[in-house]
């Protein structure tokens, strides 16, 4: 290094000027990345890499949370097709506000909060168009230590692992809270309770709404409602994560139960919406946040601040997709079509959920798979332990993250016998 | 129940797109809006290129697209394209593999993620930004954690650059600071480099370790060539060095709302380049996973065809073409009426904006009195001007320099 600025400056001092890329010691130079470590891959997004160099004809993605129709091909709904051929020739392409589309973001609150909502009504809530339901999150983790530094995040075990990067790089400690009972299968109710309790006054927790992801394991409406007195007693925010609305009963109202049960009890929410799934609109990365205020003064006081972070990331966020969201949550004609083709996903999936316990049954399988069709949304969590997940990519060519998580959106009547098959294979001498 | 968030106060309006809102809020019929920098015709209106009409067209007609997640660092034809078109198809960077290119939210998205990524893996962790700059620009640094310091840019005696103060303060600076540069048509000055300042620049920033970082948004709108206007990053390029660069198509493509840029970093060898891709995509991944698919599958579909890609350089001459008329009549006007002082860096600036030199007091001023919409630095949109309101804006200047002179 030392030797390299010598002859660089040597060079300069001459006042040497360089022919095209032979510049004295600078190519001997090293690079500055030369510490920098490759980075391991994203353990979800990194499944479906692995799956599509796999050459095998057999090959199954149970990986990704990406919807497939039952031969296995990705979805266009039919409501955002119509929605693109009404959008083509737009000429608008200007830049949206920080906070993104108003309508879009009116329409979306609806969905989450209730069409006649009050809190809409008294203008209580403040909310923006954020990058999806991750940069809902992102936005929110980045106002959480702006706003409430000395806070921490309480986050499910397990949960969508990339909720633990997005606190992290928002620079927000963690902690974490019971919610699976891997003996069960099911949630571990008390063992959540306690944490709740036990955590000191007024702090965070992340909520799944429903869905829960990756393990498909919702708290009952009861349940939910004790979540609601408990974290009312400790003052505790609630922040939930929304990205399966529609997707779990077929039913959006429904799949709000939890949040709306937290608006009755007099909480002051967050939450975070993705029209990825719901809406098959993955890739236009739209969402919304939305914080729920005392008032109306603060909501526009928060509203601005979410601005100022929003400003420095990306400064507006894109077009296309909220004018999809928009276009069709306002006609009646395509929202009624849009309610339907979810209903018909979610459907299929819990279709899928019952052909899959009951081929491993029929298989004489040793083990329960109750969980399979107790569990709601586009996750199984499988229990497969990693080296069992191994065992089906290696021999089976089956892919799925190695917490046994398997996306049922990636099932279909054309592969679940394949699949039942592999999955009793390496379980049945458990 | 008390809000946990009652203590949080209303933040000011964002200094440049609040110029919009305020310009929205104003009835009056001769208003002009000179503050954000978009492109508007002269009829006023804002312009959808044909070119990317008709990408648009040819998506929305092709059945077998589908709207998945686009891997987290976007779309790979556009990334190819996009570092091509900086670095030129020739590039020994591109031909060498060394160019590790991602799909980010246009210019400050591509910003903020390269910010991040040397606050990750750099060793320094200031950087050095020219005086005046994109009022955005401090507060990206400051949110991904680095450190910002100024270096002397623009002299407001001759209404150019301060070359001699800008180098001092770029020779001062620590060993391996990163150092913010306008690629072409700086933002808000209008003022660039000569190619023999710029070769200056490149050898003082080499002899110290420099990094550069590059905001390329105007890359086309300068001079009205795509190559001339990447002149400066490829001469960083060609001798062999690193550096970062943050693309942005909002303007040149006239994709502003959909959010289309890339962020490369040139590094010394493919295999950097590699480990390096991989890092920022530990960066994207919990700031928004991945990026959105519209507006770089319209960039792809233009790029990858010599015909539409040929058509676009036409429209986007025109573009330029109209700035400079606008800057040479707004010129020609200020003449006509005697105002007094040298209005020569209308048509000596380059790109998008003119920096009047007007103040604070005199913009109110203008607002006021006459509805000129325009940022409080004395900063104006040419792109925002037309024949039919030059004399306008032209009997508000010289009214203010008159006035509060």
């Amino acid at each position: 290094m030392a030797l390299a600025m010598m002859i660089r400056n040597a060079a300069s001092k001459r006042g040497m000027t360089p022919i095209s890329g032979d510049f004295g010691g600078l190519r001997s130079m090293s690079s500055w990345w030369k510490s920098v470590e490759p980075a391991p891959k994203d353990p979800i997004l990194g499944v479906t890499e692995a799956f599509l160099a796999d050459p095998s004809p057999e090959k199954v993605n149970v990986g990704v949370g990406a919807y497939r129709d039952d031969n296995g091909k990705p979805v266009v709904l039919e409501c955002v097709r119509e929605a693109e051929k009404r959008l083509a020739g737009s000429t608008f392409m200007e830049y949206l506000p920080m906070g993104g589309s108003a309508k879009m973001v009116d329409l979306t609150l609806k969905l989450a909060y209730g069409d006649n909502s009050e809190f809409i009504k008294d203008k209580r809530i403040a909310a923006v168009q954020t990058l999806s339901g991750t940069g809902a999150c992102r936005l929110f983790a980045d106002f959480q230590k702006r706003f409430s530094p000395g806070s921490q995040i309480y986050i499910p075990v397990p949960t969508w692992s990339n909720h633990h990067n997005i606190w992290k790089d928002a620079q927000v400690p963690q902690k974490t809270y019971h919610y699976y009972h891997p003996e069960t299968k099911g949630l571990d109710f008390s063992a959540l309770m306690d944490d709740v309790k036990n955590a000191p006054e007024g702090s965070f927790f992340l909520l799944h709404a429903c869905a829960h992801n990756p393990t498909g394991v919702d708290p009952t409406e009861e349940q939910w409602r004790e979540i609601s007195q408990l974290f009312k007693a400790k003052k505790h925010f609630a922040f939930f994560d929304m990205a399966y609305q529609g997707f779990a009963s077929g039913d959006p109202a429904r799949d709000a139960k939890s949040i709306r049960i937290f608006l009755e009890d007099g909480h002051h929410i967050g939450i975070s919406q993705s029209y990825a799934k719901n809406m098959g609109l993955y890739g236009q990365r739209v969402g919304c946040l939305s914080v729920l205020c005392e008032d109306p003064k603060q909501a526009v006081a928060v509203k601005s601040q979410l601005q100022q972070l929003a400003r420095p990331m990306y400064s507006n966020p894109p077009l296309h997709g909220a004018q999809l969201v928009s276009t069709i949550l306002e006609d009646p004609e395509l929202k009624s079509l849009w309610l339907k083709e979810v209903k018909v996903m979610a459907d299929r999936i819990i279709g899928m959920r019952t052909t899959l316990r009951e081929s491993l049954e029929k298989l004489g399988s040793p083990l329960s798979w109750e969980h399979v069709t107790k569990q709601i949304g586009m996750f199984c969590y499988s229990g497969l332990t990693p080296e069992q997940v191994d065992r089906l990519t290696s021999e089976y060519h089956i892919y799925m993250t190695r917490n046994g998580r398997i996306s049922m959106a990636g099932v279909t009547t054309g592969n679940v016998g394949y699949l039942a098959n592999a999955i009793h294979e390496v379980t049945k001498s458990s | 129940m008390d809000s946990v968030f009652s203590n949080v106060a209303r933040a000011p309006e964002d200094p440049i797109l609040g110029v919009t809102v305020a310009y929205n809020n104003d009835p009056s019929p001769v208003k002009i809006n000179l503050g954000v920098g978009a492109y508007r015709t002269e009829e006023g209106k804002p312009l959808v290129l044909d070119v990317v009409r008709k990408a648009e067209q040819l998506l929305v007609n092709d059945p077998s697209r589908v709207k998945e997640y686009i891997p987290i660092v976007g779309i790979a034809d556009f990334n190819k394209l996009s570092a091509k078109l900086i670095l030129g198809a020739d590039s020994p960077a591109i031909k060498e593999n060394r160019v590790a290119t991602i799909q980010c939210l246009s210019g400050t998205g591509s910003l903020r993620v390269g910010a991040e990524f040397l606050k990750k893996h750099y060793h320094q962790g200031v950087i050095y930004i020219p005086k005046p700059t994109w009022g955005n620009h401090p507060k990206v640094f400051n949110l991904a954690g680095l450190s910002v310091e100024y270096f002397r840019y623009y002299d407001p005696a001759t209404r150019g650059l301060d070359f001699k103060g800008l180098l001092e303060d770029l020779g001062a600076a620590p060993s391996g600071a990163i150092v913010l540069l306008h690629a072409c048509a700086h933002n808000p000055t209008g003022v660039d480099p000569t190619s023999e300042q710029w070769e200056q620049i490149r050898q003082l920033m080499r002899s110290k370790s420099l990094l550069p970082f590059f905001d390329s948004a105007y890359q086309g709108f300068a001079s009205g060539s795509l190559d001339t206007d990447a002149q400066s990053v490829r001469t960083f390029v060609a001798d062999g060095g690193e550096c970062l660069i943050a693309q942005s198509y909002a303007k040149n493509m006239g994709l502003y709302g959909e959010r289309v840029g890339a962020l490369s970093i040139v590094c010394k060898s493919a295999d950097v380049a590699s480990k390096v891709e991989s890092q920022v995509k530990l960066v994207v991944r919990p700031m928004y996973s991945s990026p959105p698919i519209h507006g770089a599958s319209i960039v792809a579909t233009i790029l990858k065809s010599s015909d539409m890609y040929n058509n676009w350089t036409i429209e986007l001459k025109e573009m330029a073409d109209r700035i400079k008329s606008m800057r040479q009549q707004l010129f020609e006007a200020i003449q006509a009426r005697g105002t007094p002082g040298d209005w020569s860096h209308i048509i000596k600036q380059i790109g998008m904006f003119t920096f009047t030199g007007l103040n604070k007091e005199q913009v109110e001023f203008m607002t006021k009195e006459f509805h000129i919409y325009m940022t409080s630095d004395g900063r104006i949109s040419m792109a925002g001007l037309s024949s039919k309101t030059v004399p306008h804006l032209a009997d508000a200047m010289h009214a203010a320099v008159t006035r509060l002179g």
